[in-house]
């Protein structure tokens, strides 16, 4: 079984600081890691090989630093990596042009993984593109795997329904956060996964058409704060008194 | 002109609103799609579409592959440069599928969405609610998604006239089928339209606990209780339509009340826009208190009690 998975490396949201004058984030040094997602595909991209064998392929479109975070997919269990070097401007078409365009290049696979959505800009948007750009069918928010010899099975999660869709290979799926645990590479696998290759293949290696953006970000802006920012904590009955009596006086107790 | 759909009649009668103002804007017209549903047709005339497409086919159940195949169809008939997709988990794949087979831009759960300097403009929350991305589409065409309860629907307005056609269209079929789709276990809560939601974390030791969350629910007109993720998707301690959040439901109650929840931006977004915020959370670094009005720090299981009955005898 030959299988892709695509990860991307975000900055860890959980670590921005916004600037208290422009109320914008701060993005500039903040600690970047692989989005959870793409290692909830991994993980399942791992447990389907464990099963039938096979192989799999990270690929990444990122700057150089993101090899660093690939070797952690690759002690993971992945087999090797590629990295594209990330456009210096670039939006979904392009960034899904330049991994459909990997995919081919690879030939082979059976199936492709993709977190269903990325960290800092969860727009979900990769997994259905990669798809319709390869024309194969794709299965999005997948909660559940199922992979046999010739096809897999897998449950989306739709908040009130689960479909349940089955699809020969090739075949495209996104994973949600829930579908499983990523597993914490041993010492053992660290130092074993420095042995594995990850390539470097520029754009030029892919497509010689110019890739040309469709959308163009015009300013990431800070979101205004209005809460009052009330915060008690002294003695808990007095906190508690003077909470309910800030919500009586603005007429929320009636 | 401007097209909608969505899976969702809900959704696309808010959905109309906005490509109503759109299309006066541009001087273009509106056309509503549904497929499968023609009784949904009269309601979306007369909610603003001029065009209604009742799209006629035996994939009755939401696929991606056919259901962009259709789009795709109407598109190169009807030439539109706008298509409005309700930002639903169906109708985002269904968009960024779409947009990868025309070859153009799209940008998902918007939240304003106008004209600016004649480009149309999108605004987005992302980095997890931290900030909001404004980007213009330099194409067309433009496919945007937008989430339930930005747009309030249009009043009806039965005068509003429009014509209503019937098509069906060749299109391939995938490779892959759907199976079996099982209504998930639903409790009937409706947080979208609650006016007061008390919501419960992380923070809860135990399923049996969020009982203190339901008390002081009951206490206050409103009754509803809401969740964040690892409630409702890891833990399974409430059904999902408890689930407040990005990827749950998008609430604006008048008062919610936060207790044992971090306030990951991935809940924050779906709570972002309540009345009034109060957090109760233990751990005074948690990010919920910098999106709320009021905070308590103090651990939920003595708070919790102390504030119900307070109130309780606040309102006699």
């Amino acid at each position: 079984m030959n299988i892709i998975v695509c990860a991307k490396q975000v900055v860890d949201v959980a670590e921005i600081k916004i600037d208290s004058s422009t109320k914008k984030p701060i993005l500039a040094g903040v600690p970047k890691k692989i989005s959870d997602m793409d290692k909830n595909a991994l993980e399942e991209a791992i447990k389907i090989k464990e099963k039938h064998g096979g192989k799999i392929t990270v690929l990444t479109v990122g700057s150089p630093d993101a090899k660093e975070r690939m070797k952690e997919l690759l002690a993971m269990g992945a087999d090797e990596g590629v990295l594209i070097p990330q456009p210096e401007h670039s939006d979904y078409h392009v960034i899904a042009h330049l991994l459909a365009d990997a995919i081919k290049k690879i030939g082979f696979y059976d199936i492709i993984f993709c977190g269903e959505a990325s960290i800092d800009m969860f727009s979900g948007q990769m997994g259905p593109r990669i798809a319709g750009l390869l024309n194969i069918p794709q299965i999005t928010y997948a909660q559940q795997v199922t992979a046999e010899k010739n096809k897999v099975v897998a449950e989306r999660n739709l908040g009130e329904q689960a479909v349940t869709i089955e699809s020969p290979f090739p075949v495209l799926i996104t994973v949600t956060k829930e579908s499983n645990q990523p597993r914490l590479p041993s010492l053992m696998a660290i130092l074993a996964s420095s042995s594995k290759p990850i390539h470097d293949w520029s754009v030029a290696d892919l497509t010689e058409e110019a890739l040309v953006l469709k959308v163009k970000t015009m300013d990431i802006k800070g979101i205004p704060m209005q809460r009052k920012n009330i915060i008690y904590q002294d003695d808990l009955d007095q906190s508690v008194e003077k909470l309910v009596d800030e919500l009586a006086k603005v007429g929320m107790l009636r | 002109m401007v097209l909608v759909y969505s899976d969702d009649k809900k959704l696309t009668l808010e959905l109309l609103n906005k490509a109503s103002e759109l299309a006066k804007e541009l001087q273009k017209k509106v056309i509503a799609v549904t497929i499968g549903h023609e009784e949904h047709a009269t309601e979306y005339l007369e909610h603003g579409a001029d065009l209604v497409i009742v799209v006629e086919t035996s994939q009755t159940q939401f696929k991606a592959e056919e259901y962009t195949s259709i789009l795709q169809n109407i598109m190169k008939e009807y030439c539109n440069e706008i298509v409005l997709i309700g930002s639903n988990k169906n109708g985002k794949e269904l968009a960024a599928r779409l947009a990868a087979k025309l070859d153009t831009g799209c940008v998902m759960d918007c939240t304003k969405v106008y004209i600016h300097e004649k480009k149309l403009t999108t605004e987005r929350i992302v980095y997890s609610g931290n900030a909001i991305a404004v980007e213009q589409f330099i194409s067309s065409p433009q496919i945007i998604t937008i989430p339930p309860k930005i747009f309030d629907p249009l009043p009806k307005n039965p005068h509003h006239k429009g014509e209503i056609i019937k098509k069906k269209f060749d299109i391939e079929n995938s490779p892959s089928k759907i199976l079996k789709v099982q209504e998930m276990k639903s409790e009937g809560v409706n947080v979208e339209d609650a006016q007061i939601i008390v919501s419960c974390g992380r923070g809860f030791k135990k399923k049996e606990d969020i009982k203190l969350v339901s008390d002081l629910a009951d206490v206050l007109k409103g009754r509803t209780v809401g969740c964040s993720r690892p409630i409702a998707a890891d833990l399974k301690w409430l059904s999902e339509d408890h689930w407040i959040g990005l990827s749950g439901h998008k609430v604006k109650p008048k008062l919610y009340i936060a207790c044992g929840i971090s306030g990951q931006i991935q809940h924050i977004a779906g709570m972002r826009d309540s009345g009034l915020i109060v957090a109760i959370n233990k751990d005074p670094e948690a990010l919920i208190f910098k999106s709320a009005d009021y905070g308590i720090i103090g651990d939920l299981y003595v708070v919790l009690p102390k504030l119900t009955s307070a109130i309780k005898g606040k309102l006699g």
